[in-house]
């Protein structure tokens, strides 16, 4: 039994924060399954070019609401121990092995992107980790969550696009397929973590986002890929809108989560005092 | 080693927020900043109502999860255990805020004041430095600073103690050197049944409440 005010919803980090976890993990997805789905030449540049302008949006976003913009710099002074300053490092190896990748049209150049676009999805995930105030956001499988749902979203958004300018593989669809499994159990996983801990609004929000994210994130692009697969002249509609069905849900759950589930930990007592006789 | 620490009784603290008052006052917060405050619970319901009253602030906990995400290392701890913020060097991302499990970290953007414009006190002791940047209780770190140089002892002399617990009307407070088994706080803590808070964290808080004498006694 402790005693305490109720938890209150963070008011440090908004809808800005929100966005460069959402941008910045679809980008870091969409760059990992365009370097390896054997796609080349200006097709790789394109799928590349607009995966960083993503990750460059998030980033920019998350810019806007810093209290000193021009010392920004300063982000970089602690990679011993802070996550924020290795994300800043991986989008530094993001944006230098990318744009010489598009420059030289290089594919082993490409893949070396992926590499430092996994890293900073990684990163991503354990920036929230990190953060010890929010029991929401505190556990290991929210880190891991936020990393398969940053490759999920890459993949939908790559299947989308694919699938409007051609057809995509059938090694992409398998790996987006697998993707959108792993989602699901991370999100299950992660709903496990938080069941003792969470403030009740928290997991009332993110029971909500998480309903979104199965249904409508999991089984319904999983449907639409099966149909896609049996009627080959659906699949123009049912593998865009998988995609497209598998990045807004993890959208959505990013931004719940920044937004709406991070109730800090509010204070609390173990004990009352004893005063007086007892 | 020195480590210096806050102790709390919580049979004593009335919530008259002197301390709170002083803190503003010693440090020149802008309103909604209190790196000193005193919380107000009620517990239970009515005919068997408790009532008490917690100061908190930063807890200058051992291993500071502020300290372990600030990207810039602005957020510093010092030998003797008082974590402390670089002005200069903090970019005001909040990420401390977030990772502070006691909510003791405030960022204002803009400069405000009590009544609007800035009285002339106000306008003497502002400090731009900290516009946009992250703050928090400092345990008068420059108190202690000055004082000790003069020769002083934090906790006993008031002129090398933090202002809140300077001022507590209930001696609710007390400030002093936890590693020295004959300090005020030492021997506070060896006479009484404590806690800290959140301490399944692991952040290991230096900020601990008395809450009733050691159970041989009770």
């Amino acid at each position: 039994m402790s005693f305490g005010p109720k938890p209150w919803h963070q008011t440090s980090w908004d809808f800005r924060a929100a966005f460069n976890f959402i941008f910045g993990g679809a980008g870091a997805g969409l760059l990992v399954i365009a370097a390896f789905s054997g796609l080349g030449g200006n097709s790789l540049r394109a799928e590349m070019l607009f995966a960083m302008a993503l990750i460059g949006a998030g980033l920019v976003s998350v810019w806007f609401p810093i209290g000193r913009p021009l010392r920004a710099m300063n982000v970089g002074f602690n990679p011993f121990t802070s996550w924020m300053t290795r994300e800043s490092f991986a989008a530094g190896a993001v944006f230098v092995l990318g744009l010489a990748a598009v420059w030289f049209g290089s594919t082993p150049l490409a893949q070396a992107t992926a590499v430092a676009a996994l890293v900073f999805a990684y990163c991503q995930g354990r920036i929230l980790q990190a953060a010890k105030g929010i029991p929401a956001w505190r556990v290991p499988a929210l880190g891991w969550l936020n990393f398969i749902t940053a490759l999920t979203e890459g993949a939908g958004l790559f299947v989308a696009l694919s699938a409007v300018f051609g057809s995509p593989a059938k090694s992409v669809l398998a790996y987006f397929s697998l993707a959108l499994i792993a989602r699901g159990l991370a999100w299950s996983t992660y709903r496990g973590s938080i069941a003792k801990s969470a403030a009740r609004p928290a997991l009332t929000v993110l029971d909500r986002a998480g309903k979104v994210l199965v249904q409508f994130g999991t089984i319904a692009p999983l449907v639409l890929l099966l149909l896609g697969m049996l009627a080959a002249d659906l699949s123009r509609i049912a593998l865009p809108l998988a995609g497209i069905a598998a990045l807004a849900t993890g959208w959505q759950f990013k931004f719940m989560l920044i937004t709406r589930a991070a109730y800090n930990q509010g204070f609390a007592l173990p004990h009352l005092p004893v005063r007086g006789t007892r | 080693m020195t480590r210096w620490a806050m102790v709390a009784d919580l049979r004593r603290c009335v919530g008259c927020q002197t301390c709170t008052a002083s803190c503003k006052h010693a440090n020149a917060t802008p309103p909604d900043v209190q790196w000193r405050r005193v919380l107000d619970l009620e517990v239970g319901e009515y005919p068997a109502v408790k009532r008490a009253f917690v100061p908190v602030g930063c807890m200058h906990c051992d291993d500071p999860p502020c300290m372990a995400v600030c990207p810039s290392t602005a957020t510093r701890k010092r030998p003797d255990g008082i974590v402390t913020i670089d002005y200069d060097l903090c970019i005001g991302c909040s990420y401390c805020a977030v990772a502070c499990p006691y909510q003791a970290r405030y960022k204002t953007d803009l400069a405000t004041f009590a009544y609007g414009k800035a009285t002339a006190a106000e306008e003497k002791r502002f400090d731009p430095k900290r516009l946009a940047v992250a703050t928090k209780c400092t345990f008068c770190v420059d108190r202690i600073d000055a004082g000790m140089a003069k020769g002083l002892k934090p906790g006993v002399d008031p002129e090398a103690t933090p202002a809140c617990v300077n001022a507590c009307i209930t001696q609710t407070m007390s400030f002093g050197d936890i590693e020295d088994p004959h300090s005020n706080v030492s021997q506070l803590l060896a006479e009484n049944q404590f806690f800290r808070m959140h301490e399944e964290l692991g952040t290991g808080p230096r900020f601990y409440y008395i809450w009733d004498k050691k159970e041989a006694e009770a």
